[in-house]
């Protein structure tokens, strides 16, 4: 399957990476090779195959329903580019 | 004393501290003299010597008191992809540079918990996404092993690369690695050294900067099989922070080294026969069936279907996963943020932040995860990647149920190839997974071991892939591999 230069620009978009109008065609032309090579997927005959879900069949654990680590906003917040007052800083979302 | 600390293996050095021969201390002081005297190998991207002496004074009291856990007082290097607290974890990427996390991944908690000392980070493809470490943001890791006389750099391979640099030219004793694809084995064959992926959910997850969770697992790189036992030991078990971590008892692996693997069933799967193979791998291979079955197995010729389609479901569902665990670099929480222009809003500021902060590689792959689970594809791409890992799964079910014990295949297509050859297509650097990617799609424990030298001078590996949560039988087949392959090369050192 060939991906076009519009397909490439809005699988950037859905991804949220800025990709500049120049190099959109070489993208373009990588998406087309790497979905050429998928695309022997397609002579599997997969009829009545289950999707995997878990490589290993395991029941998921489950914990009791309480608190067990919390009150630490200072470190939450360490690694943040910009944090005021106790919060996340981004640029304004609302108008 | 001895004269060459660096070059112990985590077993001698362990029984040295016991004896007092050797402290912790001088043996952490000897590996980071080597790290300092090492950087042309680009394995070590942040030096860690204040935490290393320190948990080496730490180890070197527990020793004397007689508390001394087999990696107590060992100094290892740790992957850059391991979250350790207060030390530099960025993934390779530089869209986490200055990323300090304020807490500690478990597998490495459990490390430095039974004494280990942390020498430092070790270089990566960037999230792990790639197998000759180019894709760093660090710069290339380089093999400490050349061909003869010629001074070409090599590729350690990758993603672990920096970690299988940094054991084969012996800076530490041994090292962690993560392997998605492929990336603890094919680096351990391109560099001399023993690397094991063990089953999915033997290692937790937890604390690992994930790219693709339902194939990472974490396993150790070592100078030799009953390294990777003790390491591995020390590496797995249930963590309730990693819900698909296994509630199973870690058997003691060492004490599984009998070196007896007579009535044992192997599988030659002729699927791994590809076409335009070095005849180099052919031998190799042909040679290890032949120690195999001296030592007493019973070799048996077997199908695995679907290994052609292995590489091709890799690559829907690996960047599927990578897509959605990569959306949490958005330049809010932690890491790197773009500057923004005057009346950039929030999108602007995630796709800045994400085009500054990905290589090309990463981003290529996050596209193509976002394409694959998109609207409208998501049947005919993702659904069909993962009927087909289904198919995967059961050709390994199949010949374990027939009997066979394990299986043994080459590691990797080639020796280590030149650094900067492979980048015009992403598909040809795909391929040097062809060999391992199967293993991590049936969820099941691999191991490389070095068992010769091609012409040119340079390690070549084999591969035994194991049933699941079989780790110490399949690490007592390759035990044997290795006592009858007698590999002792090392590279002669130019850095």
């Amino acid at each position: 399957m060939s991906i076009d230069i519009e397909t490439a620009a809005r699988v950037a978009k859905l991804a949220r990476i800025r990709v500049e109008d120049d190099a959109l065609p070489a993208l373009a032309q990588e998406f087309s090779n790497i979905l050429g090579f998928i695309e022997q997927l397609n002579e599997v005959d997969v009829e009545g195959v289950e999707p995997m879900v878990s490589v290993e069949p395991m029941r998921l654990k489950r914990r009791q329903d309480g608190v067990t680590e919390g009150g630490m906003q200072d470190k939450v917040l360490a690694n943040a580019p910009d944090a005021r007052e106790g919060f996340f800083a981004v640029p304004k979302v609302v108008e | 004393m001895m004269t060459d600390l660096t070059s112990l293996k985590i077993s001698e050095a362990r029984d040295a501290l016991r004896k007092g021969e050797v402290t912790s201390v001088e043996l952490t002081e000897a590996c980071l003299k080597a790290i300092d005297a090492a950087d042309a190998l680009g394995a070590f991207v942040h030096k860690t010597p204040e935490v290393a002496l320190g948990q080496a004074k730490s180890a070197d009291d527990r020793i004397k008191a007689g508390d001394a856990p087999d990696l107590c007082g060992i100094p290892l290097g740790i992957k850059d992809l391991f979250c350790t607290k207060g030390v530099p974890s960025q993934a390779a990427s530089a869209i986490l540079d200055g990323f300090r996390p304020e807490y500690e991944s478990t597998v490495t908690s459990q490390l430095f918990g039974a004494g280990a000392v942390m020498l430092g980070k070790l270089n990566m493809d960037e999230f792990a996404m790639g197998s000759s470490n180019e894709t760093s943001t660090y710069g290339n890791a380089i093999n400490p092993w050349r061909r003869g006389n010629d001074d070409t750099a090599l590729t350690p391979g990758g993603s672990s690369g920096g970690s299988a640099s940094a054991v084969a030219a012996d800076l530490c004793l041994g090292a962690t690695g993560t392997d998605t694809g492929g990336s603890i084995r094919q680096p351990a064959a391109f560099t001399g050294i023993t690397g094991i992926k063990p089953t999915y959910g033997r290692c937790s997850r937890w604390g690992i900067v994930a790219f693709a969770s339902s194939l990472d697992q974490a396993g150790p790189m070592t100078k030799d099989v009953r390294d990777a036992a003790i390491m591995l030991e020390a590496m797995c078990g249930h963590d309730p922070k990693d819900s698909t971590s296994a509630d199973l008892a870690v058997p003691n692996f060492e004490a599984m080294l009998t070196g007896d693997i007579r009535g044992k069933t192997i599988g030659i799967p002729r699927e791994y026969t590809m076409d335009g193979m070095p005849d180099e791998i052919e031998t190799l291979w042909s040679e290890g069936r032949r120690m195999l079955q001296d030592a007493g197995a019973t070799l048996r010729d077997i199908s695995l279907p679907h290994t052609k389609y292995a590489l091709p479901a890799y690559y829907v569902i690996a960047p599927a996963e990578a897509s959605s665990n990569l959306a949490r670099y958005d330049g809010v929480r932690y890491g790197h943020r773009a500057k923004l222009a005057q009346g950039d809003g929030i999108a602007e500021m995630y796709e800045k932040t994400r085009a500054e902060g990905f290589g090309p590689e990463v981003q290529r792959r996050v596209m193509v995860g976002t394409y694959v689970l998109s609207a409208g594809f998501y049947d005919a791409y993702y659904n069909r990647a993962r009927k087909v890992r289904t198919l995967i799964k059961k050709d390994f079910e199949d010949v374990f149920a027939q009997g066979v014990d394990a299986i043994l295949t080459p590691a990797t297509p080639s020796a280590a190839f030149e650094l900067g050859k492979q980048h015009s297509d992403p598909v040809e650097m795909y391929l040097n997974d062809v060999f391992t990617v199967t293993v991590n799609l049936a969820g099941l424990p691999g191991i490389s071991v070095p068992t010769g030298l091609d012409r040119q001078g340079l390690p070549l590996g084999l591969q035994l892939i194991g049933r699941p949560w079989e780790e110490g039988d399949l690490l007592n087949t390759a035990y044997v591999l290795e006592q009858a392959a007698g590999f002792v090369a090392k590279p002669s050192q130019w850095w």
